[in-house]
């Protein structure tokens, strides 16, 4: 009645905060489109690449839905780790922790590269399902959530490996190196839930995979939401 | 430290002579006798050296993380220096064990890898220790090195329920202990081990801790030093 109670205000106060973390790097994203530029170029010429290798093969399930995600991983690999490597770059990491508290930037710059990997994987697929004629989801549901968990997963990971990386003095090629183990649980189980799609098998076939997912995904945002001070902090 | 010293030297002496000269006989009738394991024969004497050995190097990334979690808390830099003492540690006892496990498996299976479920938490183990020295060598100050190493190690922990419990349940595998078969589905192969059969293996997972402890306090005591040394040079 006379104004929220202060932990609602809180609570608004953090999300608008947030949400004003999001918007200033999608803003700054859109001044240079530097991020969705490689990204796009890297999916097209990897699925290029794909593509002659592959070109006259009758390729099973598996290889196929192996190659989708290894597109996605290193097309990932090349761009997630913008996300701070920029603020370094730019010399700005200084004010953001000044304006923000380490988990709102945590939480702004997750969602940020959860929707750049949703993109991604969005485009891929696209791509895929013009160039490959073997490439025909049969099972639209698990396809779908696995395409949603998958990026997920791999946005949680990469945020916190790009902020531990941009400290670092071999920022490009250590990316891969430091995310590569952390990701292998969610890409055996992408591959393989993604291979079931493609098989068009029944959902309730895929229900392991996707607890696996569901528990990867929550273990990550846990984990890293609380590593993310000491990563941030001078 | 003399007594952990003598003890292990002890132990691992004990192992080895009774590992590799008690007989394997179908029927055992006294304590010096081995029975036959179905499928593993001779080869199952591995055990003695190659689960001691493997267990010790995830110890040694348990104590990593432990010392580094510590690190986070306390901030001081020798707990930095214990970690990485038992990360240097760890991946030594990580490359015997793939190397004891490999030539095992050319034995046994017919060739050095094979992509076993096993074979894959070994190799990220390794990937993992790779990935956490190649990061130190690129942080610059040692507050930096020790925060951020801390963090990665913490993160790949976060990780390793998946490859040690959940994926060698899914998906089938030859390794003994693995989901198909029978003798047992417990983290630590339960194979058909006799009573003195299995008091010689807990005796080897007892002298290679104890191994790994004398080692490690060395190595730490050496660290110490060296740290101390490039002070003084600065």
């Amino acid at each position: 009645m006379w104004g929220s109670p202060p932990g609602v205000k809180r609570t608004v106060n953090f999300i608008t905060s947030i949400l004003a973390v999001v918007s200033k790097d999608v803003r700054s994203e859109l001044r240079t489109r530097y991020a969705m530029n490689a990204l796009l170029m890297f999916v097209v010429t990897s699925v290029a690449t794909i593509l002659f290798a592959l070109r006259d093969d009758d390729v099973s399930t598996e290889v196929l839905s192996g190659m989708f995600w290894v597109v996605i991983f290193f097309t990932a690999m090349s761009g997630l780790s913008r996300i701070f490597i920029s603020e370094e770059e730019r010399g700005t990491t200084m004010t953001l922790q000044l304006v923000a508290s380490p988990s709102v930037v945590y939480l702004g710059k997750l969602i940020f590269n959860a929707g750049l990997t949703l993109a991604l994987s969005s485009a891929v697929t696209l791509l895929y399902l013009i160039a490959f004629p073997a490439f025909i989801i049969k099972s639209m549901e698990i396809f779908t959530i696995t395409i949603f968990l998958g990026s997920l997963g791999f946005a949680a990971a990469a945020t916190i490996i790009a902020a531990i990386i941009a400290k670092a003095s071999t920022k490009g090629t250590l990316y891969p190196v430091l995310s590569f183990p952390i990701l292998i649980p969610l890409l055996m189980t992408v591959m393989k839930s993604t291979a079931r799609a493609l098989d068009g098998e029944l959902f309730t076939a895929a229900l392991g995979e996707f607890q696996v997912l569901v528990s990867y995904l929550m273990i990550m945002v846990a984990g890293s939401y609380l590593l993310f001070d000491y990563v941030w902090k001078e | 430290m003399k007594i952990i010293k003598y003890l292990s030297i002890a132990c691992i002496t004990c192992v080895i002579v009774a590992g590799i000269a008690i007989p394997m006989v179908p029927q055992p009738h006294s304590w010096l006798e081995f029975p036959v394991i179905p499928g593993l024969e001779d080869k199952a004497r591995n055990i003695f050296f190659h689960v001691p050995v493997a267990w010790a190097s995830v110890l040694g990334f348990l104590v990593a993380l432990y010392y580094g979690f510590r690190y986070l808390r306390s901030k001081d830099l020798d707990d930095d220096l214990k970690s990485v003492s038992s990360a240097g540690l760890g991946t030594m006892f990580c490359v015997l064990a793939t190397v004891t496990g490999s030539l095992w498996a050319k034995f046994n299976w017919g060739s050095f890898w094979n992509w076993d479920p096993r074979e894959t938490s070994i190799f990220i183990l390794l990937l993992i220790y790779g990935a956490y020295f190649a990061l130190r060598s690129a942080l610059g100050s040692d507050e930096v090195r020790a925060r951020l190493s801390a963090v990665y190690s913490i993160l790949a922990g976060l990780t390793a329920p998946f490859f040690i419990f959940i994926m060698p349940r899914i998906v089938g595998g030859l390794h003994p202990g693995a989901k198909g078969d029978t003798a047992g589905s417990t983290p630590v192969a339960q194979l058909h081990m006799s009573p003195n059969m299995r008091f010689i293996f807990f005796m080897g997972i007892i002298g290679f801790s104890l191994l790994f402890v004398w080692l490690l306090n060395m190595r730490i005591r050496v660290a110490r030093i060296e740290y101390h040394l490039s002070k003084n040079e600065n």
